[in-house]
């Protein structure tokens, strides 16, 4: 029996790790696909794997959604029911700064190298006329590491994913400021499958959709921190890749 | 298209007729109020290939002062400014039908009168065959002094169009 390999976007949080192994598991029994589930630490690691065509099914932030449905023939079957990705640019609370159009060249920038968050960042520097030839671009592996950068004024700005920076801790938010959010409402993680999946997906489709109306489902729904499925169709993974394209 | 109605217009206003490409014309009623674009934001539309809404996002209705159901079905120069050029939507549709990504500066008319800026990028839509199938449009907050230098280029480029057709 052919085993289907799957992976997840590395900016999931890491307290997630069991939850994805938990959705394995719950997926496998619902679709009766034998599915080995691969984490990648980093975005370097994921993107060889799809380059070299070792991935089948992917949890894909926007950004890499655009690309594996453009470019390998991916389709994007459904998104976790009412979560959108935003960004913010954050600085230290006692930072001079209290705008975007406060900012100048030659900052500090903290950024991971997640490339949803990336583009979203530096579109919203875009009208202080930042940019990363005229910012110190520091590639940080995780957000609670830009948000220490920050603190220990080693950089002066950082990108977070919104959801991301919810989750620092209160102290750590306190001494933290937002200068601009991101408000686009239409990017989000999408779950997709590659074309060797093509006749299955279907099925896949169906077991997200239904997921929530199950104990198991819903057991293994909490552990990812999602309230369930919903349909994503061409169109809106069309619309979505136009929106990413054009901040490229 | 209707021409503006003064009962829509917040502040005094001038009066302009404009003359789009397909030989239509529409009286617009201008004021000299601007409403910064917000950030963070982005205006999303889309439309079919000859340029009719199709899709407007929230904040599209927020900052054009249309409602969605007033802006789907019209053609996308219901936003047209006077002071913008000819020549720059030119520029543009050359561009898109091409198939290739238009991107620059625009002022838009708001349906109140006052205008707002914006960077916009147009790209066209493809079905799998490689036809273009519509454009989207998605707009966000400019460079102030980028804005500024290209509305400069505007002036003298409506300037030349003015002086042409006066000699026409």
């Amino acid at each position: 029996m052919t085993t289907f390999q799957m992976t997840v976007s590395p900016d999931f949080p890491p307290n997630r790790i069991a939850g994805w192994y938990i959705f394995n598991t719950w997926l496998q029994k619902a679709t009766g696909l034998n599915i080995h589930l691969e984490l990648y630490t980093d975005f370097e690691g994921q993107r060889q794997a799809v380059e070299e065509d070792r991935v089948d099914i992917i949890y894909a932030n926007p950004y890499d959604a655009a690309m594996l449905i453009r470019e390998k023939g991916f389709e994007a079957l459904a998104r976790p029911k009412g979560k959108v990705d935003e960004a913010v640019v954050v600085t230290r609370a006692d930072a001079p700064y209290n705008a975007v159009d406060d900012l100048k060249p030659g900052l500090r920038l903290a950024a991971t190298n997640d490339p949803a968050v990336y583009l979203l960042g530096m579109m919203m520097l875009e009208p202080a006329e930042l940019d990363a030839e005229n910012l110190q671009i520091q590639q940080v592996e995780s957000y609670p590491i830009a948000a220490k950068l920050l603190l220990q004024g080693e950089a002066d700005l950082a990108f977070f994913l919104k959801e991301a920076f919810d989750k620092l801790s209160s102290l750590t938010r306190e001494q933290l400021k937002v200068l601009v959010e991101s408000q686009i409402g239409d990017l989000f993680h999408t779950f997709l499958v590659g074309p060797r999946l093509a006749e299955h997906k279907e099925t896949l489709r169906e077991a997200l959709l239904h997921m929530h109306e199950t104990p198991k489902g819903k057991d293994a729904l909490e552990s990812l921190g999602f309230e369930g499925w919903e349909n994503v169709s061409p169109a809106e993974a069309d619309f979505m890749i136009n929106l990413i394209e054009a901040l490229k | 298209m209707e021409d503006m109605r003064p009962e829509d217009i917040v502040g005094e206003y001038r009066e302009y007729t404009l003359t789009y490409y397909d030989g239509t014309s529409r009286k617009v009623l201008v004021t000299d109020i601007e409403t910064p674009y917000p950030d963070g934001k982005l205006i999303v539309s889309t439309t079919d290939t000859e340029g009719v809404i199709t899709h407007a996002n929230q904040a599209f209705v927020d900052m054009s002062g249309y409602t969605r159901e007033e802006l789907i079905g019209q053609p996308h120069y219901i936003l047209r400014h006077p002071d913008m050029p000819k020549a720059a939507f030119r520029d543009m549709w050359e561009t898109i039908q091409a198939g290739k990504t238009w991107r620059g500066y625009v002022k838009n008319l708001r349906k109140d009168g006052g205008y707002y800026l914006v960077y916009a990028t147009v790209m066209p839509n493809f079905d799998k065959q490689g036809n273009i199938v519509g454009y989207t449009s998605v707009r966000r907050k400019p460079s102030r002094r980028k804005m500024e230098e290209a509305l400069a280029l505007y002036a003298k480029m409506l300037a030349e169009e003015k002086a042409q057709e006066g000699r026409a």
